[in-house]
């Protein structure tokens, strides 16, 4: 988190806000700064991502608390670690805020209430002062209350502010949480209409957010908690699908949706969504009558919240857990360790047992949406003051074990986000006694030399999945050169190979360096390096085999290469005539949500095995006389998680398609798209090997007819899988967290497949009648294919930025791209379809430097970028 | 073409150069304290106000823009770090900070011009804006942690004093560098921008951050990242790291800023790092092979030096990176981006 966080829902705390918090209001009153500061310390601790800071009260010099309190929780890197939101209705006091600011705050809130004129001069100083801001959904009639003028004032506000060159990310729209269920019957549309504008807007102004303060829904129940906080967490539950991008929430005072007594949550919802109550009563007369039992219970609930006190010390564990209460929690803690010392059980069983499935508890409500981030936090938080309490005791019990057997730094380097194998290394070692500090994804090398610096590591391991990884690899390899470091540096994951190994990183760093072809060698290899005995001649025995490598390599006859010129003279000659009809549905295809119970019976299981470095196919693999029983036991694990995954829908895939009018021209395929001045060059490498008898120097452009032709492309992902891998984390569970990942893979690859079958059958629809088994789907046997940037026919992933543009992908599939291009969410696939029956796949395998050159100029880059870039094809 | 047209399209082209200190090059001169005072007839000594000599001793900072011309650079900076009110108080001149920019701004303006007519190509002025030695961000004062010694409004005030002098004397661009605090910052880029609004023209800004720990963070605790969020409404032309440390140690930082950035890149370090008698005695062969560094791995598009380099620091470096191929500007990111001390974007 401290790194950099990225968001998709964002909480912003509402508790230094004098209209939102009673006791900051008293505090801020009472002058008592210090205590203020600390209730924003509070709030950023428990998870807030933004805090807002409001000081609109009619007795308080608002510009001068503000500006006093701003400057204090400047002093305070715990807090100032976060944007604020300035907060007031007043400009003079919101510009005040701005001078004291020194990060890019959030101005809340500008509107069209005064007119335009004034609204463009206050966003012009947003702009001038470096702001992002909060519209409201206000213009000079008046505050808009039906969805339609919530959208036609956001939409009005939106094109005003983008035609003065206010960046369209930078703006929020809040279109006016209303209350509901007041008994007027104008007002029963409110909290629906809101959700149905949040949608509307965020499709009408591409980039910007939505927001909204939650409390106002609720206002007909003041003074009951129980019900307010109801509503305000079912709201969330359906504002948040519908594209709203943050809240100014208490996030302490939202109630996790699974744990509402079901009669409020159907009542709240009826109400909120305009869903009919189906009797006699009205949703909102059912939900008030509803409301006077809760008023009573109140107190039965605080009575409620001594009682729990008394229950007995692992079911208050998990409550503790659940509920995010610290209070107790080393006493309690303290309690079970020794009433489990007692009956003769370890300290280490306090934490499998009732602290893990507290924690349990609430990674699934987390997971399936019915709990919030802060809450989480919250509960991690208890858990890791239990875990703090316990660490002592289960050490001290170590102390007569073994110590660590080595220290070992692992990462999978920057640009990339696999680390499913990593993970499986890491797991491997552990449960061998080495220690292995894991410093996750996406890591810079300056991170790695440091940790295994001020660590002392005995090692590091670096892995990656995609080909750009590769150099990412040698760049750490040549820093820890410059760093006169001689540590051993292991190398591992899918594209690493002992060649690249030997010729690039092991050139660049004079220590050893070894590849790790798979988890089961991990070990092995680690247990050598940290031998007295054995290291020496480890490390000498590789090396040689290295020198070796790259004795062979340079002494190969390599194949021979063809010129560009006559590789490309020796085309595939497809016959054009049978090319595929243009698509019955062209343009672009988005899916936010499809089935996974369908993508399901389109799994591919035969990787999921391979994954967990368990070969064989499937399904003959669990009958496997070797790993038949692990592969069972993986099975059913895999199955049990995936009936979790779509009952409780965990995980959400997303995908877009697209098919373009295209041409072939020369090794490019330049696309026309409608409307749209500028083509698109989808530049492709052609084969230079020289081919036996007739066979053909192939190049994917090749299946396109230079008179015409159609190209599709897609991009697929699986969403969600980030709460849950950190609920694995918080549990210490690698299983599952390996599990998961494994199985989100899986959706990906399936909905590829599954996309590309009704690509076939139905958008592009040059297949209507297939009809193939699962099976048969595996095996390809259909007509087109769908290769994939970064893969052997379409080497260079530096194509996936055009077809992520092509697609919009981050804005339709929400696919983001790393500076390697590797793909975010991990789960991913894209590529592009070529629907021309003789299409098929190939492998580029080397080019000439002829070809590099010309690929340079074709894609505009120097030569040193199209070098990185086809770095795998060249020598 | 504008100036900042004009830049761009020289750095698409090859790596600028961007000249180095001046402080030493002056101590070097061994000056008197008659040099500085001229007859301007202070109240105050001026022994140290490297600023004023541009009234006092126009010849001398003449002299050392030259050197740095005929080392190679591209962008030559006016020699105005002080040469604003608040800090020219302390020589009792804050009187003549008009002046001084004014002048300043003239001298590497005409030699800039003389320079570009001799070989055609084109030369640059930066209008130096320092950060002054106060700061919006924090207490002087650890007792009362609210406390702040001047306000927003009054260093935009003496911002815009300095900027409109430098622009009238010549100035192509407004460098404000040395940034320890990212609100001083934002007060200088508001100062350019009401002074755009006043010209009815561009003011193009360049920006230049200093670390004060090896982490990356400056003075009020910005990450390089949290920064570029913070100031990016400036719209500048450049943006980079100054001062801080040597180019070794810098050079982290300036990777993670050139891959986030969708502007050009001016670093400019000190001579390494300073030895045990406060000098900078790192060979200018030394400096140029750590920032040519930069430049193969496409990480920089304008490179200089800050304390401790000399125009034999410059040449080595124009000589360094002579042929290599500039940094690729990135496209622009749609994310929402926020920053408190640290970054935080909340996705597209």
């Amino acid at each position: 988190m401290t790194e950099k966080s990225t968001s998709r829902f964002v909480n912003i705390g509402e508790r230094t806000n004098v209209t939102g918090s009673a006791r900051f209001k008293k505090l801020i009153m009472a002058d008592d700064y210090d205590a203020a500061v600390e209730v924003a310390r509070q709030q950023v601790e428990n998870g807030a991502q933004v805090i807002d800071v409001n000081m609109d009260e009619g007795l308080l010099d608002a510009v001068h608390a503000m500006t006093t309190f701003l400057k204090l929780i400047a002093a305070e890197p715990d807090i100032a670690r976060v944007p604020v939101m300035i907060d007031s209705s007043k400009w003079n006091v919101i510009e005040a805020g701005l001078k004291c600011v020194s990060g890019k705050p959030i101005v809340n809130s500008i509107s069209m209430k005064e007119g335009e004129d004034q609204f463009l001069e206050q966003a012009r100083k947003c702009m001038d002062y470096g702001a992002a801001v909060v519209v409201m959904a206000f213009d000079e009639a008046g505050q808009a209350d039906t969805k339609a003028r919530k959208v036609e004032i956001c939409k009005r506000a939106y094109d005003l502010l983008t035609g003065i060159g206010f960046p369209a990310e930078d703006i929020i729209f809040d279109p006016n949480v209303f209350a509901v269920a007041t008994g007027i019957e104008e007002h029963d549309r409110y909290g629906l209409d809101f959700i149905e504008a949040v949608r509307e807007i965020k499709a009408a102004c591409p980039l910007a957010k939505t927001s909204g303060g939650l409390s106002n829904l609720s206002f007909s129940f003041r003074g009951n908690e129980t019900v307010r906080r109801a509503m305000h967490s079912v709201f969330l539950y359906h504002a948040i699908p519908a594209g709203l991008d943050m809240a100014i929430v208490n996030a302490g005072q939202l109630d996790v949706y699974d744990q509402i007594d079901p009669v409020l949550r159907d009542a709240c919802e009826d109400v909120i969504l305009m869903r009919d109550a189906g009797g006699e009563e009205t949703a909102t007369e059912r939900l008030i009558n509803l409301a006077e039992s809760y008023k009573g219970k109140t107190r039965e609930d605080e009575k409620a919240t001594a009682e729990w006190r008394g229950w007995p010390v692992a079911k208050r564990l998990e409550h503790a857990l659940v509920k995010g209460i610290d209070a107790d929690i080393v006493a309690d803690t303290e309690e079970m360790r020794a009433a489990t010392q007692a009956a003769g059980g370890r300290p280490i069983e306090v934490i499998e047992g009732p602290l893990m499935d507290g924690m349990n508890v609430v990674g699934d409500l987390f997971g399936s949406g019915k709990m919030f981030l802060p809450q989480v936090v919250k509960s991690a938080r208890v858990m890791k003051k239990a875990v703090a309490h316990l660490i002592p005791y289960i050490e001290a019990e170590k102390a007569d074990g073994a110590k660590a057997k080595g220290k070992i730094v692992m990462a999978t380097v920057k640009g990339d986000v696999h680390d499913i194998g990593k993970n499986i290394v890491g797991v491997v070692l552990q449960c061998n006694g080495y220690e292995v500090i894991d410093l996750g994804v996406m890591v810079p090398w300056s991170k790695i030399i440091e940790t295994a610096k001020s660590e002392g590591a005995d090692m590091i391991g670096l892995s990656g999945l995609i080909t750009p990884s590769l150099d990412e690899m040698v760049t750490v390899a040549e820093e820890m050169q410059r760093a006169g470091m001689d540590i051993p540096l292991l190398i591992g994951g899918a594209t690493t190979s002992k060649v690249h190994t030997a010729l690039r990183i092991d050139e660049a760093y004079d220590g050893p360096v070894i590849h790790v072809l798979d988890a089961s060698r991990a070990v092995g290899v680690a247990s050598k390096l940290l031998s007295d005995t054995l290291r020496d001649d480890f490390v000498t025995e590789t090396a040689a085999e290295y020198e070796r490598v790259r004795d062979v390599r340079a002494g190969k006859g390599q194949s021979e290469l063809l010129s560009i010129e006559d590789a490309r003279a020796n085309y595939y000659d497809a016959y054009l005539s049978d090319k595929a009809a243009p698509p019955l549905q062209p343009g672009v295809h988005v899916f936010d949500d499809w089935s996974l119970e369908d993508l399901r019976g389109c799994i591919d299981w035969t990787p999921f095995f391979r994954a967990w470095e368990l070969h064989g196919t499937y399904p003959a693999i669990l009958q496997d006389d070797v790993v038949g029983e692990s592969a069972r036991s993986l099975w059913d694990d895999a199955q049990a998680m995936l009936e979790q995954i779509i009952s409780e829908k965990w995980l959400t895939a997303r995908g877009v398609c697209g098919f373009w009018p295209c041409a072939r021209d020369g090794d490019d395929v330049t696309i026309h798209r409608v409307n749209r001045e500028e083509h698109v060059v989808l530049p492709f490498l052609r084969q230079q090997v020289k081919k036996s008898r007739d066979r053909a120097n192939m190049c994917l452009a090749d299946f396109i007819d230079p008179a015409g032709d159609w190209i599709g492309g897609f991009a697929v992902g699986i969403h969600g899988i980030e709460s849950h891998l950190a609920r694995f984390r918080a549990d210490n569970d690698d299983y599952s967290d390996i599990l998961l990942k494994a199985l989100a893979d899986r959706f990906a690859e399936a909905f590829a497949e599954r996309l590309h079958q009704h690509v076939r059958t139905d958008l592009w629809g040059y297949a209507p009648g297939e009809q193939l088994t699962n099976e048969a789907l595996i095996k390809e046997k259909y007509r087109g294919i769908r290769p994939a940037p970064g893969y052997p026919a379409c080497p260079d992933h530096s194509l996936k930025p055009i077809l992520f543009d092509l697609l919009d992908a981050p804005e339709n599939a929400g696919l983001t791209l790393t500076e390697s291009f590797a793909m975010w969410p991990t789960a991913a696939v894209s590529g592009f379809y070529f629907g021309h029956p003789e299409s098929q796949y190939f492998g580029v395998a080397r080019i000439g430097r002829d070809q590099l050159e010309e690929y340079a100029q074709r894609r505009g880059v120097d030569l040193q970028t199209a070098e990185r870039w086809l770095r795998p094809n060249l020598d | 073409m504008t100036p900042r047209e004009s830049l761009k399209a020289q750095a698409a082209e090859r790596i600028l150069i961007f000249d180095g200190a001046f402080g030493t090059q002056i101590q070097n001169r061994k000056l008197e304290e008659s040099d500085y005072a001229g007859d301007l007839g202070l109240k105050a000594d001026q022994k140290g106000n490297n600023d004023i000599l541009a009234l006092t001793r126009p010849d001398v900072i003449g002299d050392i823009t030259r050197a740095y011309l005929d080392s190679g650079a591209d962008v030559v900076s006016t020699n105005t770090f002080s040469a604003n009110r608040i800090s020219q108080a302390d020589y009792a001149a804050e009187h003549l900070v008009r002046d001084i920019n004014l002048a300043s701004g003239k001298i590497a303006r005409e030699l800039a011009d003389e320079y570009a007519r001799r070989d055609g190509r084109p030369r640059f002025v930066a209008g130096a804006i320092g950060p002054t030695n106060k700061t919006l961000s924090l207490s002087p004062d650890v007792e009362d942690p609210g406390f702040r010694e001047i306000d927003f409004d009054f260093l935009t005030e003496v911002y815009h004093e300095q900027a409109a002098a430098l622009v009238e004397g010549g100035a192509d661009f407004i460098l404000i560098e040395t940034i320890f605090d990212t609100l001083n910052a934002k007060a200088g880029i508001m100062a350019v921008k009401q002074l755009e609004r006043e010209l009815g023209r561009d003011v193009p800004i360049m920006l230049s951050m200093t670390l004060t720990d090896l982490s990356g963070r400056n003075l009020s605790g910005h990450t390089v990242e949290a920064f570029w969020y913070a100031v990016r409404h400036a719209n500048p032309v450049t943006i980079g790291l100054n001062c801080s440390f040597g180019a070794e140690q810098l050079r982290p930082h300036v990777q993670m800023l050139s891959k986030i950035a969708d502007t050009l890149i001016l670093a400019y370090p000190n001579a390494g790092l300073p030895n045990e008698l406060g000098e900078y005695d790192e060979a200018p062969a030394t400096t140029a092979s750590l920032v040519q560094e930069w430049a193969e791995h496409g990480q920089a598009n304008i490179l200089g030096g800050c304390c401790g380099s000399t125009p034999d620091h410059i040449a080595e470096i124009a000589k360094a990176v002579q042929g290599l191929s500039p940094r690729r500007i990135p496209r622009r990111d749609s994310q929402m981006q926020l920053a408190g001390l640290e970054p935080f974007t909340i996705a597209a």
